[in-house]
């Protein structure tokens, strides 16, 4: 029924928020396959839907109709227990606000999820330090996030979200809160390691430095699927969007 | 497959330490109307116990100091009437005092949202959260009542020394003050557990999504 290969498959999504008593269709039916080892923009404007669309695939919250599959798994069928297990192991989430755990150094950020799954001690501090050092910053493993800057938060995030290798970045705008440069840093890392590592990495944006890179991009608009374009179709519409920004 | 997460107890009394040393103004804060209730616990439990090892001695020079400093050692029933008037002060404080620790335990626990979504994206299980939280309170509650006890029967020695000077000792045991200073810590870290746990199953029952949207 469905073509191997698909390590995210998006049926009929839809998501309703209440607010008082209406309620309000944030994503009105999304349709989507999303092929291992790919690097996947989602795009779209303000309020479209990205981040409510992130955090269904995420396992983060619950759809209102329709199913969200990982690695051909209904996530919905999944008990609290497995859904942590999820979370843990076979997705890395990465946010637009880094969401490090302050009162911890970024050694332990990124060792955290590795104690979740079992690992003993002294190889997951060994593997902490080599993601650090993936990411470059192998030589700040004892800072706490206040001595970091935004981009070296946001590296810590990237190495804690790879930490248990898991098969699925998702990274709600990762570059929105950093700089123009320090953003191509982390979109060229996001890249590197897509290609590297072959996770996937299925990122909501509004950075259009994230074309280049992407395999494919996904544009949302008013919590509908607008079009899927793929890289050779890009160019085109990247050129348009260059021209008007 | 084994598809379990885990959070190994010695790791998690690691992270509910580093968690108290880092915040250690707010987990002072919230431990401080722990250690002053129960430094008055022991306080008054150390003086009630000099004060009957006193009445009990039959020594006739303790019994003058007492009548002196206001005690009425024949009547048995006022003594009844002030241990019940102690109990009850007793009562209320500790109430005041869980009522207290609610309070600023909610507040720590709304600084500590995002935190508690991201620990949950990253796989942490309701439970974990609530034993992080449980054992603060715990490491809280035994170090704000030690300390307490510890003030509680300096406080007592103080006092008897010097309303009845040396005379204090007729028939005061060593053990029996080591006594009420275990149980004002055992009632101590009970107080902080309770305190704790409401906050705590609010906190742990969260989703990521909620517990990460809230703006600080
Ligand atoms: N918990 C919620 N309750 C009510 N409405 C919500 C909730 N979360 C999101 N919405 C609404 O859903 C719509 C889509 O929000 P979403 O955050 O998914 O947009 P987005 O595409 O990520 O936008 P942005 O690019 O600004 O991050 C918005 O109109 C928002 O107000
Ligand atoms: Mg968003």
């Amino acid at each position: 029924m469905t073509e191997p290969g698909n390590i995210v498959r998006v049926s009929k999504l839809t998501k309703n928020f209440k607010m008082g008593k209406m309620d309000v269709e944030v994503l009105k039916g999304i349709d989507l396959e999303i092929v291992k080892g790919q690097y996947i923009s989602i795009m779209g404007p303000s309020g479209s839907g990205k981040s409510t669309l992130f955090n269904m695939i995420g396992g983060l919250d619950k759809p209102t109709s329709g199913k969200v599959y990982i690695d051909e798994v209904d996530i919905s069928q999944l008990d609290a227990y497995e859904l942590a297990w999820l979370r843990c192991r076979k997705i890395g989430y990465i946010f637009q606000t880094f969401n490090i755990i302050q009162v911890m150094t970024a050694l332990e950020n990124v060792t955290l999820p590795m104690v979740f799954a079992g690992m003993n001690n002294d190889d997951a501090v060994q593997k902490g330090i080599e993601l650090l050092d993936v990411v470059g910053l192998g030589d700040r493993f004892q800072h706490k996030p206040f001595e970091l800057s935004g981009g070296q938060q946001q590296r810590v995030a990237v190495a804690r979200a790879l930490a248990n290798d898991p098969a699925i970045i998702l990274a709600d705008e990762p570059t929105g809160n950093l700089d123009l440069t320090t953003g191509e840093e982390i979109i060229k890392l996001l890249k590197r390691l897509s290609l590297e590592r072959g996770v996937t990495i299925i990122s909501a944006t509004h950075d259009f430095k994230m074309l280049n890179v992407s395999d494919q991009v996904v544009w949302i608009r008013d919590g509908r699927v607008d079009k899927i374009e793929d890289r050779n179709e890009l160019s085109i519409s990247v050129g348009q969007i260059d021209d008007r920004g | 497959m084994d598809r379990q997460v885990v959070l190994p107890f010695l790791k998690s009394l690691e992270i509910a330490y580093k968690n108290l040393r880092v915040r250690f103004f707010r987990s002072m804060i919230t431990t401080m109307s722990l250690v002053l209730a129960i430094a008055f616990l022991t306080f008054v439990g150390v003086t009630t116990d000099i004060i009957n090892g006193m009445l009990d001695s039959g020594n006739t020079e303790a019994h003058q100091k007492l009548t002196q400093s206001g005690y009425d050692i024949d009547s048995v029933q006022s003594r009844m009437e002030s241990d019940v008037k102690q109990r009850w002060i007793i009562m209320l404080s500790l109430l005041v005092c869980v009522v207290g620790i609610v309070n600023a335990q909610l507040m720590a626990v709304t600084e500590r949202f995002r935190e508690i979504g991201t620990m949950k994206c990253l796989g942490a299980l309701d439970r974990f959260i609530l034993r992080l939280f449980l054992l603060e309170a715990g490491i809280q509650g035994l170090a704000g009542a030690a300390i307490g006890a510890v003030a509680g029967c300096f406080f007592a020695l103080l006092n008897a020394f010097f309303r009845f000077g040396t005379l204090f000792l007729t028939g005061f045991y060593w053990s029996d003050m080591a006594a009420a200073a275990g149980v004002a810590m055992g009632v101590g870290s009970l107080l902080s557990l309770i305190g704790v746990f409401y906050p705590a199953m609010v906190a742990s029952r969260m989703q990521p999504v909620e517990a990460m949207r809230i703006e600080h």
